[in-house]
Parts: C-alpha cells; sequence; structure tokens
C-alpha cells in the first residue's frame, strides 16, 4: 500500500458486494457493489437522498446492512470525518483532548499533526470555539493520528470557503501521495471533485454510474444532470448500461439518472 | 459540632454516593440524560413497593424497575411520535403514581415520606459498607474504560467507526446511574435523586476546561453538598435530603456568579 494510483488486480481494501440497505419498507440503498482499492481517490456524488451517507456509514459499520456482504478494512486502520459534526458545548474540551488517540499521545505527535491539517493555532481553544472548517481540519487530524489505511469524509468542504475548499483537496491529495491511503469522499461540489479523484461513483438509491472524471463533457445529459451548473462542473466519462424505470413519482434529474421506485 | 455515630454513618454513605454520582452526573449532563433520571428515579419508588411485596426486597425492585423504565423510556422517544418530554410526563409520573398508589395499598407498612425524601440518618454500617463498595467498584470502571465512554458520549457515529462498542458503554452507563439512583434514594430520596445527579455536574462545568476536571469537581461538589447539607440539617432540624440538595444548588449559584472567564462561549456562526 505504498504507491498511489488504482489497480483492480490488487486487493480492495474494503468491497461491496450486492448491498443492501432497507429502513422500514423502502430501501436506502440496493445492489451496490464496489471495491476500494489501495492509494484510490474515490468520490461519491449524487442528489440529496441518494444514499450517500448511508453508504458511507455502512462501510464503517454504523448501521447494519440488510442484504449482501460488505468487506471492512480494521476499525483501527479507519479515518473517519462525519458531516458536519456540531459538538455540544456542555462538554469542555480542548481540540488537544479532542484530536488525540490516547492518553498518552506526546504533543509533538499531536502539534504536527494540527499542523498538517493547519490548524495547529486552535490547539489549546476548546472545540466549540471553532468553526466549521477549522472543526472539520481538527477531525482530519484525528483521523490522521490513527494512522490510518484508509480515510472516510462525509462532505469534507461543508461550512468552508472557496480558498479553503481548495486548499482541503490539495491536502487529501497529498495525503495520498504521502502516505498512500485511500480516501473515500462525498461530495455535492462536483467542480472540486474533478481536481483529485481518481473515480466517481454517482449514487441514486443504487450506483447509476461510475467512471474517472474528465474535463468537463458537453454532453446534454449531464447538463440535464446538474442543471445549470453543468458549465462549472467536472463531468466524468462512463457508460449507461441499464435503464430506469420511468413511472418514478421523484422528479427526475436527469434523463438517465432518474431516481427509481427503489425496489431491488 | 462533634460527629457521633449516626452523624458518622451518614456522612460517609453521603460521600460515597457524592463520589461516584459526580462523576457519572457529568455523563447524564453531557448526554442531556437528566429526563432519564427523573424516570428511573419514579421507576424505582415502583420498583420498591412491587420488590417489598413480591419478597424481591425493596433494592433489587429499584433497580430492575429503574433500568424498565429508563429502557422504556428511551425506545419510546425513539419513535417521535411523541416528544421525549410527554413520554416522560406519562412514563415517569405514570410510575410515580402507580408506585405511591402500592405502597398505600400494601400490607407491609413501608414510610413514605424516607422514600419521597431520604433518610440518610437511618443507615446502618451494613448500608455504608454496601455504600462504599458499589462506589469504589464504579468509580474503578469508569476509569478503566474512560475513553470509550468519552468517545461514545462525543460523537457515537465516530466511536463506532472507529471501534468503539457503543452499545456496551451505554448499557453499562444506564445501569450504573439506575443503581446509584437505587442507593441514592436511601440518601435523598425519590424526588431529589436526580438533582444529586446533575446539580454538582451543572456547578462543576463552569469551572473545568477538561471533561476529567469536570468529573472531578462535581465529585468534590457532591461531597461538599453532603457535609454542608448534613451540617445544616442537624442545626435547623430541617430533611437531610433536601438540606443536601439546597446546599449543592447554593454552591450552583455562587461557582455560576464568580465563575472564572473561559473563551469557550460558542461563536455564532459555528451555531448553525
Amino acid at each position: 500500500m505504498t504507491t498511489a494510483g488504482t489497480g483492480e488486480d490488487r486487493a480492495p481494501l474494503a468491497a461491496f458486494e450486492s448491498v443492501g440497505v432497507r429502513a422500514g419498507r423502502r430501501w436506502l440503498l440496493h445492489d451496490i457493489t464496489f471495491g476500494l482499492y489501495p492509494g484510490e481517490i474515490v468520490t461519491l456524488v449524487g442528489p440529496n437522498g441518494a444514499g450517500k451517507t448511508t453508504l458511507v456509514k455502512a462501510l464503517l459499520g454504523i448501521i447494519p446492512i440488510t442484504t449482501g456482504r460488505i468487506l471492512r478494512p480494521d476499525p483501527s486502520r479507519v479515518g473517519y470525518v462525519p458531516q458536519r459534526l456540531f459538538l455540544d458545548p456542555v462538554m469542555p474540551l480542548s481540540v488537544r483532548r479532542l484530536v488525540s488517540p490516547a492518553c498518552r499521545t506526546p504533543a509533538p505527535v499531536i502539534e504536527a499533526a494540527l499542523r498538517e491539517t493547519g490548524v495547529e493555532m486552535r490547539i489549546d481553544d476548546p472545540v466549540s470555539n471553532l468553526s466549521g472548517g477549522e472543526f472539520q481540519r481538527v477531525l482530519l487530524a484525528r483521523a490522521l493520528l490513527r494512522n490510518p489505511s484508509l480515510l472516510v469524509l462525509d462532505e469534507p468542504a461543508q461550512g468552508v470557503d472557496y480558498r479553503g475548499e481548495m486548499a482541503l483537496y490539495q491536502l487529501l491529495s497529498r495525503l495520498r501521495t504521502e502516505r498512500g491511503l485511500s480516501i473515500l469522499m462525498v461530495s455535492h461540489d462536483l467542480h472540486v471533485v474533478m481536481a483529485s479523484t481518481d473515480r466517481v461513483i454517482c449514487l441514486n438509491g443504487h450506483i447509476c454510474c461510475s467512471g474517472e472524471p474528465r474535463v468537463v463533457s458537453v454532453s446534454p445529459e449531464f447538463r440535464d444532470l446538474f442543471g445549470s451548473r453543468a458549465d462549472q462542473l467536472a463531468l466524468y466519462a462512463h457508460h449507461h448500461d441499464h435503464c430506469h424505470r420511468s413511472d418514478s413519482a421523484t422528479e427526475p434529474l436527469c434523463p438517465t439518472c432518474t431516481p427509481e421506485d427503489k425496489t431491488p | 459540632m462533634m460527629p457521633d455515630d449516626l452523624v458518622l454513618r451518614a456522612l460517609i454513605a453521603g460521600a460515597g454516593v457524592a463520589l461516584v454520582s459526580g462523576p457519572l452526573g457529568c455523563f447524564v449532563v453531557w448526554r442531556r440524560m437528566a429526563y432519564f433520571g427523573d424516570a428511573m428515579a419514579h421507576g424505582a419508588l415502583l420498583g420498591v413497593a412491587l420488590g417489598v411485596a413480591s419478597g424481591a426486597g425493596p433494592f433489587v425492585g429499584a433497580v430492575v424497575f429503574a433500568l424498565c423504565a429508563s429502557a422504556l423510556l428511551a425506545r419510546l422517544a425513539a419513535r417521535r411520535s411523541l416528544g421525549i418530554d410527554a413520554w416522560l410526563g406519562v412514563l415517569a409520573h405514570g410510575s410515580l403514581a402507580l408506585g405511591l398508589v402500592a405502597v398505600s395499598l400494601m400490607a407491609t407498612r413501608v414510610d413514605l415520606m424516607s422514600l419521597l425524601l431520604g433518610d440518610v440518618l437511618a443507615v446502618s454500617w451494613t448500608d455504608v459498607l454496601v455504600i462504599l463498595g458499589f462506589s469504589l467498584c464504579t468509580l474503578g470502571l469508569l476509569a478503566l474504560f474512560w475513553r470509550p465512554l468519552l468517545n461514545a458520549t462525543i460523537e457515537p457515529d465516530l466511536a463506532r467507526a472507529e471501534g468503539t462498542n457503543v452499545a456496551a458503554v451505554d448499557l453499562f452507563l444506564m445501569m450504573a446511574i439506575a443503581l446509584t439512583i437505587a442507593i441514592a434514594m436511601k440518601i435523598v430520596g425519590v424526588l431529589l435523586v436526580t438533582a444529586l445527579l446533575v446539580v454538582p455536574a451543572a456547578a462543576a462545568r463552569f469551572w473545568s476546561r477538561s471533561p476529567e476536571t469536570m468529573a472531578l469537581f462535581s465529585a468534590l461538589v457532591g461531597i461538599a453538598s453532603v457535609f454542608g447539607g448534613l451540617e445544616a440539617s442537624l442545626f435547623l432540624d430541617s430533611p437531610a435530603g433536601p438540606s443536601i440538595v439546597a446546599v449543592a444548588v447554593l454552591v450552583f449559584f455562587v461557582g455560576l456568579a464568580l465563575r472564572p472567564v473561559f473563551r469557550d462561549q460558542p461563536r455564532e456562526e459555528t451555531r448553525s
């Protein structure tokens, strides 16, 4: 796991095999099959309610799956940055404390991790004083201190301004190169998906399509998928090898990626 | 005032309970579980009545019913068809009412006032030993599992992803709180037992910059309240339980007024 890049011939770090997740009578996810390979950056995209966070939580063992199988890496080698976590100021907690994985983590190690994510000046601040972007960087430092082989980030750029966002993705890209770790992230900011991802998975209850991101495609169906923002979006080349049912009540996002009735 | 045997037992028993209710109370406050405390305490009263009636003993009944009440409340609250406050109103007060009815109907006379308000001056040396044993064991377990307990409290999903058994942590905390309530009933009674968990922890919050100092200060505030409350109760001839809680509340307000200015007020933009 030292070299970057994808290689389907190698053993996957994590893998989904026809995974389905049902909540009540509704399938949040179904027929999910994909592998995550060492040194790879994979981004999940899809409309709201597409099951992106559900997929991440299933991978991490936070929620149970209804069908299928998941190959998971050991929890001690997984770093997780959840979606916009807001810490209750009822518990007094300093950044240093939140970040340290064990009681006896040496101060220089903690400082180095916070420097790596660019929030070292916040080390002695209470966690409740952090802004959204700082908070996510602190959580990233916490994840890194666990020396993970897989980093999972759910909407890491939420509450971060544009410059901070670019810096964050550059940091992730560097971490992949330097440490050879795999990164799975959820994003709806497609224009940054472009910058630093090896593979994009478009999710809508099931995997609609997946492929390498490419320079903006002018294909009309993707303009439809992402609406008027299409011009600034990173689009990716892939093939649709399936059809969706058209009797869905939900407004379709595009002719090819319509939400279906979620019964597998 | 020179403490005689009676007061000495009361002091040790009270301090023993405060020693563990302080740190446990922090978890109650951090997890916003104060209402669970009330449901457990009121369920415990019904448990005492049924425990005595069935011959299982008041303590066993109190623990079992405290756990039942909290488990039921947790399940029902997750349904969201009614708010947690409404479920609490139904369950906690329902079991309080049922408990009162059951106590009055029982053949064995149970002193209702001592159940409701506590009777710390009636503890025996055996009670003192049980209380000390329980609080030292619970403190030991809290210290041993401090990290997972904190992680599961800070953010359960993150803790789960990192391999913490959150369900086991939650169960341990529930059991510890139920046992503490069943034991502390003797000291401050059903009506005020939640205060022994919540008030010292809340008072400690203003003076703490880490979870550990908050747990420590909470235990100290609790012990000081027991000592002050017992002194006050001997001096004023007031009931001991309410006097202990009154002193704790006094400490809370004095602590609030004199609190050091920490820069830990949440900024507006982080609240959205």
